[in-house]
């Protein structure tokens, strides 16, 4: 994937909310999006690592990559799927 | 029979133990008298609270309090002194240990109680890690044992010589490690000890110990085995070096572990000399006792229990999903521990859904990362790589009735609804 085409991606800003809010944050916004489209969650709840997957996993999307990121503001999980498989 | 006309409870007849189980066992538990006699508990009444959370604490067994109450009155003396008292509480110590001796298939000698599950596995690893720095620093487990394993791990290693690590075996969506990847670990040069559970506690998958236990030997590399979840549940196979487990667990009292340690198994004790070699100050007489009596009794009844209970964890595992959406059971649905059921709910506060569950009357375990106080999640929903919030983890014990078990499952799809409609995600 290139950068251009990360940038595409709608991003959830999850960071400080504790399980499960992070992966209903994210399925809300799934909602609105069409297969193949990527959304980015960034967490900071140590179970949104494994939850996110596993809601993937439940719903038929995939996760194209789990990164972490040391922001200024501390550091975060970003986590992104795309939608539909 | 009182303990004090039992045939072990006189010093001088300890000798006379010798070749003891079958003759000792008459009163340790008379499984005929005893279990005649003993009430079984009887249902708990629909509006009474139903405690499905067993796992590493189980209601204690009727035999287990007659024991106990036994045993305070006559064996209350500190084991190690010279009269009559103290002699007859050191027999009931032997008593106890040659009992658990019997149902692991150990010499008396081998079996040494410990104040706690936890302490058993920490001296466990820590002694064998000591004994055996000269051949190697290396510590395997998988990944999903008890925190008390991966923590001693971890401390034995951090401390020890450049070099020391902890590897840690991944284990499948199922919970289980994959026999030859364990045993390829095992078998890497400077391994000084392995662990690798009988069985894991908070899902039931059961783990290849004989495989893992045969790479070992053929490694020289001791096996140490928390059997915490599975002794007086399933029979343990003689597949270990090392074995631990856990009183409160089989419905014994609280504050005993058991720590067996084969023969030949090389370890240096990791802290300061004590008549108690294993464990310094030794453990609670009349506890140890009831403990081993309890676990005599569920091995006298294993099999009826195993089939009751697992057809209660069956129907559990079978309706959950047919009656809330989104949930994910885990484990193995057959190569399985009888008592324990876990499934999570997708979208669901595991903390919420505890409460909600127990103002309905139901006390059930969780893996969430919500309930724990570190609010990390479970490390072995974790490392399956399974769905850790919205966790329940069943743990039946002999009490559990099939009504108790339809009761929960009458109440747990309203008591999942309500959490999700708080949280808004009906249409998710």
């Amino acid at each position: 994937m290139t950068g251009e085409e990360k940038d595409r991606a709608t991003v959830v800003d999850a960071r400080g909310l504790r399980c499960p809010i992070p992966v209903i944050r994210l399925a809300r916004q799934a909602q609105s999006l069409a297969d193949g489209d990527r959304v980015t969650v960034w967490s900071t709840d140590p179970a949104a690592v494994y939850d996110v997957p596993a809601w993937a996993r439940m719903r038929g999307h995939t996760i194209e990559e789990s990164i972490d990121v040391d922001a200024d503001d501390g550091p975060f999980q970003a986590i992104t799927v795309r939608i539909g498989g | 029979m009182s303990l004090a006309e039992a045939p072990g409870a006189t010093p001088q007849l300890r000798a006379d133990l010798a070749p003891r189980v079958p003759r000792y066992r008459g009163w340790v538990v008379d499984p005929v008298a005893s279990h005649a006699s003993s009430p079984r508990p009887t249902p708990a009444a629909p509006s009474a609270r139903v405690h499905l959370d067993a796992g590493g604490s189980a209601r204690l067994h009727p035999l287990a309090r007659q024991a106990l109450d036994q045993a305070l009155a006559e064996g209350w003396a500190d084991p190690h002194r010279l009269h009559s008292e103290s002699r007859r509480a050191a027999a009931l110590l032997w008593g106890a240990r040659e009992a658990v001796a019997g149902a692991v298939g150990a010499r008396t000698e081998e079996v040494h109680f410990a104040p706690s599950h936890v302490a058993a596995l920490h001296a466990g690893v820590r002694a064998v890690a000591l004994g055996r720095r000269r051949t190697g620093t290396t510590v395997v487990t998988s990944a999903v044992e008890r925190a008390a394993v991966l923590d001693a791990a971890a401390f034995v290693t951090a401390r020890g010589p450049d070099g020391a690590r902890h590897e840690i075996v991944g284990v499948d969506p199922l919970g289980r490690v994959d026999a030859a990847a364990f045993s390829r670990a095992i078998a890497s040069p400077g391994v000084a000890l392995a662990a690798l559970q009988h069985s894991n506690g908070e899902v039931g998958t059961l783990q290849p110990l004989e495989a893992v236990h045969h790479a070992a030997r053929a490694a020289g590399v001791p096996l140490l085995v928390d059997a915490g979840a599975a002794l007086g549940h399933v029979e343990i196979p003689t597949s270990w070096d090392l074995l631990a487990a856990d009183s409160a667990d089989w419905g014994g009292p609280t504050g005993v572990g058991v720590l067996v340690v084969r023969r030949g198994v090389r370890s240096t004790a990791d802290w300061p000399e004590d008549s108690g070699t294993w464990f310094p100050g030794g453990v609670a007489v009349p506890s140890a006792f009831a403990a081993a009596v309890a676990l005599q009794a569920c091995i006298e009844d294993r099999d009826s229990e195993d089939a009751r209970r697992r057809a209660l964890v069956d129907l559990v595992r079978t309706r959950v999903p047919q009656l809330v959406a989104d949930v994910e059971v885990v484990g193995d649905p057959l190569d399985r521990l009888p008592h324990v059921a876990t499934f999570s709910c997708l979208f669901v506060d595991g903390e919420a859904l505890v409460s909600e569950l127990d103002r309905a009357g139901f006390a059930v375990g969780s893996g969430s990362a919500c309930t724990s106080s570190a609010l990390e999640p479970s490390h072995v929903l974790a490392a399956m790589g399974v769905l850790t919030h919205g966790n329940v983890r069943i743990g039946v014990d002999r009490t559990t009735t099939l009504a108790d078990v339809e009761r929960f499952l009458a109440t747990l799809p309203g008591a999942v609804a309500r959490v999700r409609a708080m949280l808004g995600v009906e249409s998710l």
